[in-house]
């Protein structure tokens, strides 16, 4: 596709013509969760319906379609996001398990009482609790780097809180709650002068920024494919390989062993070392059908899209009185949280809904960020590649009329 | 624009949601509880004065959407004056209208309630109008940690 044309691209989604109340649906909860391309429903009747069995296993022809495809799905995850290796690509069930395994492995193995973990302000309980947990485990310090008003992180403090004891830096690529795009190449310069290694949190980044995991030279990279236009329960965890050839297994099971005897047991190679049982074989080839449909579109022309549909919906909601933007970061992705004047976040979703408009309204699994800006909650539109103008005029309407209702 | 809503979001509601009765805190309370809905950050502080078992007074602090806060508004009008019996029998009518078991509750005993029925067919909004109620129920049993609708 040459132009970016938003009327096809929405032909290729059949949820979108689903009627909310009676209303069209306006799907503005992409940070949530997105909508899924017919591409990737039908990869997964297809391998259902002709390709199925389980990978890595048998000799028999299903076997080896399955796991052609499901390996072939690991490579166009290496190459989205640059990997050096497939043997890079450790599928699990969403971004929330990619750093529960880092902590629980490479954690494990590498931190110590007393050693220190960084993290900012602004990240998903999804990058807190599993690291409280491991310093729980080891006596280890969680250690928070500060955001500014804007919601951008405070680099300076963030430098400081780099020390001789600082044994892993987790900051997320693009925050859920405000949209705020970390400086991600210095934060690693920084680390890594002081031979500190970085995982990025990618959940949010993942549908909006291209990502190169080479040139960023982030040591993890974790995200989850539902947010990609994928199905859920598929989720990545990049790790460079010299760091997860020498990190002990998450889970034991099947497919992760090479050999195993009632004394010992020796582990597969990578990835397979940290993917034990029966992978989630249909939705994994789903993911790969995923990044097929976004590469045909292209990263800049969605990345450009979704920056007009931001510039658009940001100069809109100024003008709305008694309507707080919560985070405006310089560097932005696709999400626009706000608070009304008086009228509760929740009270502001089940309206919206009323009119066939799906938002999020809540904490966005980010309290800390809600405690930081005294905020309960926040209301959130977020967008993606199938988003217009014209949904966004709607929003702003609705945004309005509840105003005037609530008086 | 919003005529589907008019069943969940009645004038009264409005009207309670911008001038909240009861809004200040009882310095000589007898019980005080504090109830906190994490999935959408309600929070409020429930006041009672008593008499023997008589309720002689009702107010609350904290921030919510409108529907939890015109729950808690009406629930300490109506609860003043009213016997711990009294008052519990109201929260098992008021539970039994919001989650929509019984179809036939008592719309006499519930009054001015009633207004909050409509949360029965919006199932992600009923725990907002039920912990004004399950914080009542929290004095009355006279627990003293704070109570969570999760």
């Amino acid at each position: 596709m040459t132009v970016f044309d938003v009327e096809k691209i929405r032909q290729d989604f059949p949820i979108l013509k689903e009627k909310i109340r009676g209303k069209d649906l306006v799907y503005l909860d992409n940070a949530a969760t997105c909508q899924k391309p017919q591409a990737v429903i039908d990869s997964i009747v297809q391998v259902y319906s002709h390709d199925y069995a389980n990978v890595h296993r048998g000799v028999h022809t299903l076997s080896v379609r399955s796991t052609d495809k499901f390996e072939a799905a690991r490579t166009k995850v290496k190459e989205f996001i640059n990997a050096a290796s497939d043997k890079e690509i450790i599928f699990v069930k969403g971004a929330t398990e990619a750093v529960n395994l880092v902590a629980q492995t490479y954690g494990k193995a590498n931190i110590k009482a007393g050693d220190e973990i960084v993290i900012t302000a602004m990240e998903h309980h999804s990058n807190i609790v599993p690291w409280q947990m491991l310093c729980e485990q080891t006596g280890s310090v969680l250690r928070v780097a500060p955001i500014n008003q804007t919601g951008e992180l405070i680099f300076a403090e963030f430098e400081q809180l780099l020390n001789e004891k600082t044994k892993l830096v987790a900051v997320v690529h693009m925050s859920n709650a405000l949209g705020t795009i970390n400086p991600v190449k210095a934060i690693i310069e920084a680390a890594h002068s002081k031979n500190i290694p970085v995982l990025l949190d990618g959940a949010q980044a993942i549908p909006h920024i291209a990502v190169d995991v080479q040139a960023l030279d982030c040591d993890f990279y974790v995200f989850s494919g539902h947010k990609l236009y994928a199905p859920t329960g598929t989720g990545v965890l990049y790790g460079k390989q010299a760091l997860l050839e020498v990190m002990p297994p998450y889970q034991g099971g099947g497919d992760m062993i090479r050999k195993v005897t009632f004394t010992e047991t020796e582990y597969n190679t990578l990835p397979y070392k940290f993917e034990a049982g029966t992978p989630n074989i249909a939705d994994v080839i789903g993911l790969g059908a995923a990044i097929d449909y976004i590469n045909a579109i292209g990263m800049p022309a969605i990345a450009a899209h979704e920056a007009e549909l931001l510039d658009y919906a940001t100069t809109k909601a100024r003008t709305i009185k008694g309507l707080r933007i919560i985070g405006e970061a310089e560097e932005k992705g696709a999400i626009l949280s706000f608070v009304l004047d008086k009228i509760h976040p929740h009270d502001i979703g089940t309206m919206l809904d009323s009119l066939g408009i799906a938002i999020r309204a809540g904490h966005h699994c980010a309290m800390p960020v809600m405690d930081f800006y005294n905020v309960p909650a926040t209301a959130r539109a977020s967008f993606a590649l199938y988003n217009t103008r014209q949904e966004i005029d709607v929003l702003m309407n609705g945004i309005e009329s509840l105003i005037e209702v609530f008086g | 624009m919003f005529d589907d809503l008019r069943d969940l979001y009645q004038e009264v509601i409005f009207d309670h949601n911008r001038n909240p009765r009861n809004f200040r805190v009882i310095d000589d309370a007898d019980r005080k509880v504090e109830g906190f809905n994490p999935l959408c950050g309600d929070r409020l502080t429930l006041y009672l004065k008593m008499d023997g078992d008589v309720i002689t007074d009702a107010s609350f602090q904290g921030s919510g959407c409108a529907i939890s806060t015109a729950s808690v508004s009406l629930m300490t009008e109506i609860i003043k004056g009213k016997t711990e019996q009294e008052a519990d029998a109201l929260f098992k009518q008021f539970h039994e209208m919001t989650t929509g078991k019984d179809e036939h509750f008592n719309l006499e005993a519930i009054g001015k309630l009633a207004v909050l029925a409509g949360v029965r067919e919006y199932p992600a909004r009923v725990k907002c109008a039920t912990l004004a109620w399950h914080t009542l129920d929290a004095a009355l049993k006279n627990q003293q940690q704070a109570i969570s609708t999760e």
